[in-house]
């Protein structure tokens, strides 16, 4: 008898503790990733860093850069918008309402808010202006305000639109304004059902004719049944005369943020894979969007991977899945994406995209936490990232998590949003820096 | 003749037996809604077997703590042997329902699967031969 009670005690330990750790040697960026053997155990590996302050000091950027914080004491900035007049929108916000479903929601919920920031999101949209472009805020106002969980920005024609996590809001702008008041006008509701995945990123396309909104998932892999995933999972192409909407492409769990490839005017996105199948899956992407194309969420990743997860299975969806252009890693969160326009930030940083990513939970190794720039040749992506801005992470904290990314190719300046530590960061080359010199 | 009537006692007492009477009906309606979720794959059913068995592993565990209690100060000390045997049978209980509660925390069709299945089995038996014990057994308490 006491033998068995014995035996208990080291099998539940075995059985719980098997999360496999990463690998380094396996290859998890760039055009074809590798892909181990799932890993989904009865304890997923979690490792949330918690939040510290950065002490005077900033992130690291490469040799001839400086970081400098724009704006700090934010409320939850994600994504950042650049105006015809250089002015930066900062869209801040915290949404989602989903139920707890399961015990698992509840408990998940309270380790995971232990990695994030305790200010209440904004609801608005603040204006940031350096009117002299020396890197620093000379102006600071609220520009939008009682918005709700604003995330996508984009701007046509003299007009902004607002994609709130349940509405998509337009916005006459006039040229300098520094608020706007009133409600605006809503051009379509969003999917916001559940809105487990509540951010509704956003671009417009080059002829300024379509607006692009992405839907994430309303679960990881499907576990709240199929029903609620109606509509998610998508990218909508929303006419910006009339809000219709229709799909473009799905199977993509969660796009969190789009951008046009300006030397080719295809759509790309930034995509959130799935968790719980191990510290290396399934990593996140970065992709060109094809019109009609399914991405394989939630009955498969990376092309034909099937996920046992999800019943009943679709082995005629699988079929036809299309496989991302580029992985990013496992759970880095891409969260930013934004192609460099006008030379980029030079070098290495001339052509390519800009990505930020807010970082990992679900492995024992935190991945992420910081901007990448992905280099592209001829429009197609032609090497491994470069960290572009790091240091987020100091022992086993996180002074910050990346979010939105712009770059500005007037003034050469790369602005990054930061929900942790709430401030908004601009990365430029400390030569061209058009401030006295000395000053940064 | 002076012959001390020596009084005959349930083997656990009522709060106790209240408490056993949760994983006794909750495990096994765990059971059921896996069986049910295997068959239909609606996941809602995966959903009810994890409350369920919330339920069922929190009283599990206040019985385990009792259990172990009256070992030493309780009942169970006049009948150390199958005292013992209860006290075994609840820690495996409790042990195994609190994995089922990992593997249920799973998503999908991972959340039942073939173990969660067998656990939600051996948890079920278990708290049946629990019950026979503690509600179908009696000891002889000290004469007074």
């Amino acid at each position: 008898m006491r033998r068995l009670l014995y035996s208990i005690a080291p099998l539940a330990f075995a059985l719980t503790a098997c999360q496999a750790d990463s690998d380094p040697d396996i290859e998890q960026v760039g055009p074809r990733p590798e892909l181990p053997a799932q890993n989904d155990v009865l304890l997923p590996a979690m490792t949330i860093p918690t939040p510290a302050g950065w002490g005077g000091e900033l992130p690291t950027v490469p040799a001839g850069f400086t970081v400098t914080p724009l704006a700090e004491n934010l409320k939850i900035p994600r994504q950042l918008l650049i105006l015809p007049n250089g002015d930066l929108l900062v869209a801040e916000g915290s949404g989602g309402n989903a139920p707890s479903v399961r015990p698992k929601d509840i408990i998940a919920g309270l380790i995971k808010k232990r990695g994030k920031s305790s200010v209440k999101g904004g609801d608005r949209i603040t204006l940031l202006r350096d009117s002299d472009g020396d890197g620093q805020t000379d102006l600071q106002t609220t520009f939008i305000d009682g918005l709700d969980a604003p995330y996508g920005l984009a701007f046509v024609d003299g007009t902004l639109y607002v994609a709130n996590q349940d509405n998509l809001v337009s916005f006459a702008y006039t040229e300098g304004a520094t608020s706007i008041d009133g409600p605006g006008t809503e051009l379509t509701k969003l999917p916001a059902v559940i809105n487990h995945h509540w951010t509704k990123a956003m671009t417009a396309s080059p002829d300024g004719s379509k607006l692009y909104v992405g839907i994430g998932s309303n679960s990881n892999v499907g576990e709240r049944g199929m029903d609620v995933e109606e509509n998610r999972a998508v990218i909508w192409e929303i006419d910006r005369e009339t809000g219709a909407s229709r799909i473009f492409a799905s199977g993509l769990r969660n796009p969190t943020a789009l951008d046009f490839n300006p030397s080719t005017g295809q759509l790309w996105s930034v995509v959130n894979e799935r968790d719980e199948l191990g510290p290396q899956l399934v990593p996140d992407y970065l992709t060109s969007v094809r019109e009609g194309g399914f991405y394989g969420w939630p009955y498969s990743y990376y092309g034909r991977n099937i996920d046992p997860r999800i019943r009943p299975q679709r082995p005629d969806l699988v079929k036809k899945a299309l496989v991302p252009d580029y992985a990013l890693g496992s759970h880095v969160a891409a969260l930013g994406l934004d192609f460099a326009e006008g030379g980029g930030l030079g070098g290495e940083f001339a052509e390519g995209a800009f990505v930020g990513q807010h970082g990992s939970w679900n492995r024992s190794d935190p991945s992420g936490y910081k901007v990448v720039f992905v280099p592209f040749t001829n429009g197609r992506p032609s090497g491994k990232p470069i960290d572009l801005v790091t240091g987020f992470l100091k022992d086993g904290h996180a002074r910050g998590r990346p979010v939105g990314v712009a770059f500005d190719p007037r003034r050469g300046a790369l602005f990054v949003a930061d929900d942790v530590s709430n401030t908004v960061w601009r990365v430029a080359p400390t030569a061209s820096a058009r401030s006295p010199a000395g000053s940064e | 003749m002076d012959s001390p009537t020596r009084p005959v006692r349930p083997f656990i007492n009522p709060l106790h037996g209240i408490f056993l009477a949760f994983p006794v009906a909750l495990y096994p309606a765990a059971l059921l809604s896996d069986v049910t979720y295997l068959n239909t794959a609606v996941i809602q059913w995966a959903n009810f077997s994890s409350w369920l068995l919330v339920g069922a592993n929190f009283f599990a565990a206040l019985v385990l703590v009792w259990a172990v209690i009256s070992l030493f100060a309780g009942r169970a000390r006049h009948a150390r042997g199958r005292g013992i045997l209860y006290l075994v049978i609840i820690a495996i209980m409790f042990a195994v329902g609190f994995l089922n509660s990992l593997q249920h925390a799973r998503d999908g069709w991972h959340s039942v699967g073939t173990f969660g299945l067998a656990m939600s089995i051996v948890c079920s038996l278990l708290a049946l031969v629990a019950a026979f014990i503690a509600y179908g057994s009696t000891y002889h308490g000290e004469t007074r």
